[in-house]
């Protein structure tokens, strides 16, 4: 008999796979934006089933409502109109989705050739992640909090280095042209 | 225990709390329109019903039977989805908040919310109502109009600016309670400093984090002072410049609703949910927690109200440097502040 739990599994990633493929066919950036929402919010009904309510509310929070605002911000700022199918673009979606299909099926294969021996994944924080997850509550704020201010202070610390450097990056691009200097002014 | 109950218990209170909610949307208009009105020397509406109280059921009259006209040269699926985004996340986030302690009907104890205690209850309104900028921003940009368009620019920009002061202005209470439930957060409002002031997070230091919320929520809701996308003087009504009828209502009650959202979270977070005196018979007793609730959210609302009567628009430039170099740092100030008094 199928579970609701297996019935909202299907019915999720239903949603994310139809939104993904969508995001790939729509023409118009902005139905392209509008259905990674979809995929999003999709992913964050799955985090939701796993008992990361946590993880599920961040995802929304910062992916479906921030990251995506500043999208479709950008999309209505420039305006910008319906893809052209042009020679490159034909030359793309030639070798691009039997790529995709290739490289589906190596992941798929590998994390079940895993998963049947008992370890998906490797490493010392690999180790320390499968130990947590046998936990009882994984995904509480109460466990998350301590996972990422103590132990996994370093990879945390060395991600929000990463961001930085991408907003600084978008200030560069974003600032006047070659007439004007091209790092940030001070102040202001 | 049997999941029929549950559901039956969850259908009756999200109509209860439906029909409640739009009522209240109805009469926030009304109460605007009258306190609007005193402030400014005029009587507002007087000529339907006594005081003018039916003028809410006309208003909503008028609007189901007005011809729904849509533009030609709009982007018709957002443009018709555009406000159903809009008055649904803003009445699903009601759906989290709690009213009252748990009552007991025929032995099954029943939380007096929609759903039952989310952990992470807090997390979610902020959620919901960061998705519900979509409805703003699609309006905008679907309704082929430079007005709209503009209108739906400065609410997006606006709306994701003021939301990090909005998330950081609640940083200090989590702290203080530990908890993203905010039934936990309530509890923890129980009693009084010597006997008689109330132990409500406002009077505990969270004064700042209370002043960085509202403003915050101000912004988030589009309300004067910083309702700068519905600038009527400079982009005729923004966003919602082409909607008329029952499309221009859903982001009306919309609007309404994000405010009643606000006072209630308001009250949860800073003036101790439903804790107030509670004396009398067990029926009394019964119902006085949620009528401190009521009274407390009719508060905020009333204020909202008194803030659209007295201050004026801010210029644009003006509210980002106020949001990101003013609100924003003290937001920061008060959770470290509040981190620090804590762990000592």
């Amino acid at each position: 008999m199928l579970s609701v739990h297996l019935i909202l599994f299907l019915a999720f990633g239903a949603i994310a796979l139809a939104g993904a493929i969508n995001l790939l066919a729509q023409t118009h950036p902005i139905n392209s934006a509008l259905s990674l929402i979809a995929v999003m919010a999709a992913l964050a009904g799955e985090y939701l089933l796993l008992g990361a309510e946590f993880v599920a509310a961040v995802q929304v929070i910062v992916y479906a409502g921030a990251v995506m605002v500043l999208f479709v911000f950008v999309i209505m700022l420039l305006n910008a109109g319906v893809e052209e199918r042009t020679r490159g673009s034909r030359v793309a979606l030639l070798f691009g989705i039997p790529g995709t299909l290739l490289g589906s099926v190596l992941i798929a294969w590998v994390i079940l050739q895993h998963s049947a021996t008992g370890s998906v994944t490797a490493g010392a924080w690999g180790d320390r992640v499968s130990q947590l997850s046998s936990q009882a509550v994984p995904g509480s704020p109460e466990t998350i909090g301590p996972l990422l201010f103590h132990e996994f202070l370093l990879p945390f610390e060395i991600t929000s280095i990463l961001i930085l450097i991408a907003i600084m990056g978008a200030v560069v691009l974003a600032s006047k042209p070659p007439s004007a200097p091209v790092l940030p002014r001070e102040g202001n | 225990m049997p999941i029929w109950p549950y559901i039956v218990a969850s259908v009756i209170k999200s109509a209860v709390v439906l029909v409640v909610l739009l009522t209240a949307v109805a009469y926030t208009v009304w109460l605007e329109r009258k306190v609007v009105g005193h402030i400014q020397n005029r009587w507002g509406p007087t000529r339907v019903g006594p005081f003018g109280l039916l003028q809410p059921l006309a208003d909503g009259l008028k609007l189901l039977i007005k011809e729904d006209l849509t533009p030609p040269h709009v982007y018709r699926p957002l443009y018709i989805a555009a406000p159903l985004i809009a008055i649904i996340f803003a009445l699903t986030s009601i759906a989290v908040i709690p009213f009252g302690n748990p009552v007991v009907v025929f032995g099954y104890s029943i939380p007096l919310q929609i759903t039952t205690d989310v952990n992470t209850g807090l997390l979610l309104i902020l959620g919901v109502t960061s998705i519900g900028v979509y409805g703003v921003a699609l309006a905008g940009w679907s309704s082929n109009n430079k007005y709209s368009l503009l209108g739906g620019l400065r609410a997006s920009a606006q709306m994701v600016s003021y939301e990090i002061s909005l998330g950081l202005s609640l940083v200090g209470v989590l702290i203080m309670t530990g908890s993203f439930s905010l039934r936990d957060i309530v509890d923890a409002q129980a009693g009084h400093f010597w006997g008689f002031i109330p132990r409500w997070n406002i009077f505990t230091g969270q004064f700042v984090a209370f002043f960085c919320y509202l403003t915050a929520a101000y912004a988030e809701t589009n309300r004067i002072p910083f309702d700068l996308p519905e600038a009527e003087t400079e982009l005729v009504a923004g966003y919602h410049t082409e909607y008329s009828a029952m499309k221009f209502a859903m982001f009306f009650m919309a609007e309404y609703a994000n405010m009643i959202t606000v006072g209630c979270l308001a009250t949860l977070l800073f003036f101790g949910g439903w804790h107030g005196p509670v004396f009398g018979p067990p029926i009394v007793q019964a119902v006085l927690p949620v009528f401190w609730f009521a009274a407390k959210v009719f508060v905020f609302l009333f204020i909202y109200i008194w803030v659209r009567g007295t201050l004026p628009r801010f210029r644009y430039d003006q509210l980002m440097a106020f949001g990101w170099k003013f609100l924003l740092p003290l937001a920061l100030v008060n959770v470290i502040a509040t981190a620090i008094a804590v762990t000592w």
